[in-house]
């Protein structure tokens, strides 16, 4: 509930001052992230709601945000095939539903483009969003990057496939025995 | 029992390093309260009434020799050198400090074992079957597709952040001794016309403040598509699970809301796309899993030690008792499962000491190749005795206070921490335990009644199962005082059913008394060797209403 408020609160457009990883590297952000539901923002390229990019999904200096409840329809997932980048909420970092939304959208429907966390993103969720098909983070403002480059290799082996990997360990054993 | 290879023991490590990291990172004040809850949660350390408390996983209740010593030099090192196993097969320590606990876990990596998901939002350790692999109405032995789970689970990137907590439980038994139908999931292994495995797969059972039966999802599941379906499942609770009201957050409500058939329906649909997937077991999976579990090798037990150990019984009454309680019968002829009760009333339900747990792992090399289970009924196993060493065996229990010939009776009872642990607490549970221990300590009186499951909660959230006790206690909080709610009738075997509240609380002290009187209704009532439960079902609940209010 907190986290949601102080979103209610903040400034309807935010010029991305927070550290990008992407691809496993800080690199400079050069999208804005609008959360002004009505307006597109002055500044371009941006990143803005759904149902506002889908108004002007012609544009190829902005891109939508998802919103972590959003149904990831085949009919959307077309329509997203367009865009530049996708970018999915965090509401809270407890909000794990993204993590699904990302999935979907690289496995299922393939979605080849940049995948972007944006929100409550946490250098202790960062390994975990990788997995899931996340190849940009959006660090929440107070996140080190020092340590949230740390955190993508804390762990070098994995039991399950995921979009970075699509043997299960079970597989591995057997295929190295 | 499981050994880890160097992949199992590399990601064990990794996370003790990890969590040394974000350890570090909030005594340094840089990661917040809030953001190390979850982060803290998921490696078993809750923030306690009197101290953070860590809960150890235990696999499917699966201990060995060496673990258990690991774990009593930890409870000396760390702790106040005693230890507490849960409803769910884990055990816990009460007190140790924050910043020792990366070295714990590091200590507890040394011997292949870990915190992993043992508290927070996410897939929680698997339970199992305490005699799986022993079990003489076993079908099929559940702890390689445990170990399955286990291994899909563990540290899955898209399931740390569910909804709520998701406990999973398995059994591959004619009689259900894993309470698969109280469970987030529950699996039971069958072989179908044509022998073929498969699993029967349920969901949305639970218990805390909204208790509830879980519902036939899938009813033949080849076993190749565990693993898919398990994520198909998971993966829609994550979507549609609710998340505004951390008290309609389990899969439970969403089952309910949603109904079976729909619930089912999108689960199916999304298994259509899983289905087949690279997660889809072979035989050669299976039969690695499978190799963990071996025989172990059993010697042949001579007729004439059958025919000693049967002839011990008669003569010796309190071996008798003991047998009778606490030692189960096994698939192999000669051999039998001897449950070590850790019920006592010096101390609460579950509780061991360091001194007891080195005696144990002992016991366990000496009698039953080096393998301990844990049940969730908070005692532990010796699964494979021999019965010409059952003698000596419980002896040796007997000095060491673990030969309490209750298993299965009135006085074994579950119970939670409770308030003198635990911050969610409303009422304390251990001293209700021993009160009611205290009162009905009469063995003859306890044999007469016969099979009895008390279980007590000291809250809402319903850790000590009350809701599936033959007699269950809550305890609630009236303005600032504690209450206990008694229900009757609840069960967790195969004809599940759900206690149903007697009436308006009552205080601690009236508990004892109360509980007498619905013992008194059911000796009255009962016909012949009719069990507790069946006498409160053909009766009805009114009989023992009328007579435990009555003025």
């Amino acid at each position: 509930m907190q986290n949601e408020q102080e979103f209610q609160e903040a400034p309807e457009t935010v010029a991305a001052t927070s550290a990008l990883i992407k691809l496993g590297k800080p690199v400079t952000d050069t999208w804005v992230l609008s959360r002004d539901e009505e307006n597109l923002p002055e500044s371009r390229p941006a990143i803005v709601p759904l149902a506002l990019w889908q108004q002007h999904a012609d544009r190829d200096d902005l891109a939508p945000w998802l919103p972590s409840d959003t149904e990831l329809t085949p009919e959307l997932a077309a329509a997203l095939e367009k865009a530049a980048l996708v970018a999915i909420d965090f509401p809270a970092f407890t909000d794990g539903r993204g993590y699904t939304l990302a999935r979907l959208l690289r496995e299922r429907f393939g979605y080849a483009g940049e995948v972007r966390a944006i929100g409550d993103v946490l250098i202790d969720q960062l390994y975990y969003m990788t997995r899931c098909g996340f190849d940009a983070l959006a660090l929440r403002e107070d996140q080190e990057l020092e340590s949230a480059l740390k955190a993508l290799t804390a762990f070098s082996v994995s039991y399950q496939p995921a979009v970075d990997l699509n043997e299960p360990l079970f597989a591995r054993r057997l295929r190295e025995r | 029992m499981y050994r880890y290879d160097s992949y199992d023991q590399t990601l064990v490590d990794e996370r003790v390093a990890q969590f040394r990291d974000q350890m570090d990172r909030y005594l340094a004040g840089k990661l917040g309260e809030e953001e190390f809850r979850p982060v803290r949660l998921q490696n078993g350390l809750y923030i306690q009434r009197h101290a953070p408390m860590l809960r150890i996983a235990i696999p499917y209740g699966m201990l060995s020799s060496d673990q258990l010593r690991a774990l009593a030099t930890i409870t000396r090192r760390y702790d106040r050198g005693y230890g507490h196993f849960t409803t769910r097969q884990n055990l816990q320590l009460n007190w140790p400090a924050q910043e020792d606990v990366p070295d714990i876990l590091a200590d507890l990596a040394k011997v292949q074992m870990h915190a992993i998901q043992t508290s927070g939002n996410c897939i929680r350790n698997t339970t199992s079957d305490q005699f799986a692999g022993i079990a003489k109405d076993e079908v099929v032995d559940p702890r390689p597709w445990c170990e399955l789970i286990r291994q899909w689970s563990t540290l899955h990137p898209e399931f740390a952040y569910l909804p709520r907590k998701f406990k999973i439980a398995v059994t591959g038994a004619t009689e259900d001794r894993a309470a698969i139908h109280v469970h987030d999931i529950g699996l039971r292994l069958f072989l179908d016309d044509a022998g073929e495995l498969r699993f029967r797969v349920l969901a949305g059972g639970g218990m805390g403040r909204t208790p509830m039966i879980g519902e036939v999802v899938r009813a033949d599941l080849p076993w190749q598509h565990l693993l898919t379906y398990l994520e198909a499942i998971v993966r829609v609770y994550n979507q549609f699970g609710r998340r505004d009201n951390k008290f309609k957050a389990r899969i439970k409500i969403l089952v309910k809301a949603l109904g079976i058939e729909e619930f089912a329906r999108r689960v199916e649909e999304e298994w259509a796309h899983l289905k087949d997937g690279p997660q889809t077991l072979n035989e050669g999976a299976v039969d690695e899993a499978k190799t963990h579990f071996p025989e172990p090798p059993r010697r042949p037990v001579a007729e004439s030690a059958i025919v000693a150990y049967e002839q011990l019984r008669q003569e010796n009454r309190a071996f008798a008792r003991f047998v009778t309680n606490n030692v189960m019968d096994h698939k192999v002829s000669g051999y039998k499962a001897v449950t070590l009760s850790l019920k006592r009333r010096e101390a609460a339900p579950g509780d061991i000491t360091a001194d007891q747990m080195d005696a144990v792992a002992d016991l366990a090399q000496t009698f039953g190749f080096g393998e301990i289970r844990v049940t969730h009924e908070q005692n532990l196993v010796l699964s494979d005795v021999p019965v010409d060493e059952i003698e000596v065996l419980w002896q040796q229990l007997d000095a060491l206070g673990m030969a309490n010939p209750t298993v299965g009776t009135l006085n074994d009872i579950i119970c939670c921490p409770g308030g003198d642990f635990c911050s969610l607490a409303n009422a304390v549970s251990i001293p209700i335990a021993q009160a009611i221990q205290e009162r009905f300590e009469d063995l003859d009186f306890l044999y007469d009644l016969g099979p009895i499951d008390l279980n007590i909660s000291g809250c809402m959230n319903a850790c000590g199962h009350h809701h599936v006790g033959n007699i269950g206690i809550l305890g609630v909080d009236k303005k600032g005082e504690e209450y206990y709610q008694i229900s009757l009738g609840g069960n967790a075997d195969d004809d599940v059913s759900l206690g149903k509240i007697l009436g308006p609380s009552f205080y601690r002290e009236d508990v004892p008394g109360v509980i007498d009187k619905v013992l008194q209704v059911y000796v009255e009532k009962r016909l012949d060797e009719e069990r507790f439960l069946d006498t409160y079902r053909r009766v009805g609940h009114q009989a023992f209403k009328e007579r435990v209010y009555a003025e």
